[in-house]
């Protein structure tokens, strides 16, 4: 009974206390803003109240951009949204423009476009990773294990397109050019070395009392949630829905590949963590067996400079490194530029659930549960 | 961590008949196709939603892409539909007048529709009746327009 007195007692007294309401701007420029994003949070004390997402500051009209470039030159541009993810971004441009065209790809290239799609997944995931762990306070060790090992697959792309970054390598019909001899043995190396070096970055993560401390229960998202909110991806399968465009609406030659779809089950930054890491060995497995079934033959189409696509509308869907991504591109069936591009992009998609992530969790966590998410800014903003 | 092996689950074609046949009022055309379109009564939007989300066997319960397409004489708004548990997908449309744009908000049914909707309100000025925080998202406040509006024109310097 006493202790029921004393409990209401404090109780009341916790309701007096007064604390001013702070806002805290995080960004625009912020170490830890994976790009210029601002997050304008309220703070009562170290407790987030509230957090609004400010977007914009790398808009570049990408959308508009479009309608004025022609079809093959718009390949460029999707290289510049997300840019830890230009194969990938190029592959779901040139599917829109082949589903309605109605192009059959040759086969040899369609096992190319595996292979620089689930390399590219690889990059992905191993900068998303370094990145989390160096924004949790870990700088900078584990985000050089990371880049050593994406350094390793920019020199293969490289080497089939001349580029680091901006790759340019899908061309409507097939590819911009063939692998070169040699590709293929240094490829087999690094995929001989590479889980090794995984286990190695995992070994500083996976059991790191202070990561678990920081991510295991944190940002939680429910499936409930997780589905409502549209997110993809990682982020969707972390929380449990084996949700996998590759398995699930296939597209390309997945359906000839075997492979795990990875899902967590706690929705926490830790699984989200976690199923990259893992996603990221199923990526290997299914390189070697497309470099085991590539065949020989021609890795483009003949096909014309400008295309002009009977009028009508397709929508791409591909599995990216973030989640579904793919293009709406609509034709008035009379010109070289397409009448609407649209992309669906995940990272900003992504963006929308981090108010509801952090409210009531400390600054800190709004730090880890944003890098949890991998948002890049090229992509949000377009 | 569990996983599951892949080609388990394969993607299935939407019966958009037997879908069409139920909700026939709310329809004004259906264009075939993988997967296939269907054009919406803009009154009954928020309804055919909620019947495609709440059917059991239906299930939509994912957005997985939401836009709008200025045509000059007309605005559409698209939404593509996913279901994560029964594997199909649908395009839903609605038309409305480009000088009154204005569609009700499915933020209330799909919560990921709220930066697009936001998006697409910048971007192509239609108002979405219902949005919690409908404000520009992409371009600053002081911004003139919306581009992606085929009538925009670009400034000259």
């Amino acid at each position: 009974m006493s202790e029921l007195i004393l409990a209401s007692k404090n109780s009341a007294l916790d309701a007096k206390i007064d604390t001013e309401r702070i806002t805290l701007n995080v960004g625009p420029q912020h170490p830890s803003t994976h790009g210029v994003l601002r997050v304008i949070l309220t703070l009562d004390g170290e407790i987030v109240i509230d957090a609004e997402v400010v977007l914009g500051y790398l808009h570049r009209g990408f959308e508009k951009l479009c309608e004025e470039g022609t079809y093959t030159q718009n390949i460029s541009l999707t290289d510049r949204l997300d840019y830890f993810n230009s194969m990938n971004n190029n592959w779901a441009y040139v599917k829109a423009v082949e589903m309605m065209m109605d192009i059959e790809v040759p086969e040899r290239a369609e096992y190319l476009r595996v292979i620089m799609s689930e390399l590219q997944r690889i990059v992905s995931h191993l900068a998303c990773t370094g990145f989390f762990v160096s924004d949790l306070g870990a700088a900078h060790t584990p985000l050089l294990y990371a880049f050593r090992e994406r350094e390793e697959i920019l020199d293969l792309f490289e080497m089939v397109c001349g580029a680091r970054m901006t790759y340019n390598y899908f061309r409507i019909g097939g590819l911009a050019n063939d692998i070169h001899d040699g590709w293929i043995p240094r490829l087999k190396a690094f995929l001989q070395r590479l889980p090794s070096k995984i286990d190695e970055l995992e070994a500083l993560i996976t059991g790191n009392e202070v990561i678990l401390a920081r991510a295991k229960g944190v940002g939680v998202l429910s499936p409930e949630m997780a589905i409502s909110f549209s997110t993809a991806g990682p982020v969707i399968r972390a929380s449990g829905v084996p949700f996998d465009l590759r398995r699930d609406v296939p597209y390309s030659l997945y359906p000839r590949f075997d492979f795990k779809v990875i899902t967590g089950k706690n929705g926490d930054i830790f699984d989200r963590y976690y199923v990259r890491v893992q996603e990221m060995r199923e990526s290997i497995r299914i390189i070697e067996q497309a470099l085991e079934q590539l065949p020989d033959g021609p890795i483009r189409i003949p096909f014309p400079l400008n295309v002009r696509p009977p009028a009508g509308e397709a929508l791409s869907r591909i599995e990216g490194p973030k989640g579904e991504m793919g293009f709406y591109i609509v034709s008035d069936g009379t010109s070289i530029s397409p009448y609407r591009v649209h992309q669906r992009p995940p990272c900003f998609i992504h963006l929308g659930v981090l108010r509801d992530l952090v409210i009531g969790w400390k600054v800190a966590d709004v730090i880890a549960t944003l890098a949890s998410l991998d948002p890049i800014m090229g992509e949000v903003d377009r | 961590m569990k996983s599951e092996c892949a080609l388990a689950s394969p993607h299935v074609d939407i019966d958009i008949d037997a879908i069409s046949a139920k909700i026939s009022d709310s329809i004004t055309r259906v264009v075939r196709g993988a997967p296939p379109a269907v054009y919406i009564r803009l009154d009954r939007l928020l309804e055919v939603c909620r019947f495609l989300k709440e059917t059991a066997e239906l299930e939509f319960n994912y957005l997985s892409n939401l836009t709008a397409v200025d045509y000059l004489d007309r605005m559409e708004v698209v939404y593509h539909l996913y279901s994560i548990s029964r594997k199909h997908a649908v395009t839903l449309k609605v038309e409305v007048d480009r000088e009154r744009a204005s569609v009700p908000s499915v933020t209330g049914i799909w919560r990921g529709a709220d930066f697009q909707e936001r998006e697409v309100y910048d971007l192509l000025g239609v108002t979405f009746v219902g949005h919690p925080n409908l404000k520009r998202i992409l371009l600053y406040d002081e911004f003139v327009g919306h581009p992606l509006r085929k009538d925009f024109a670009l400034p000259k310097d």
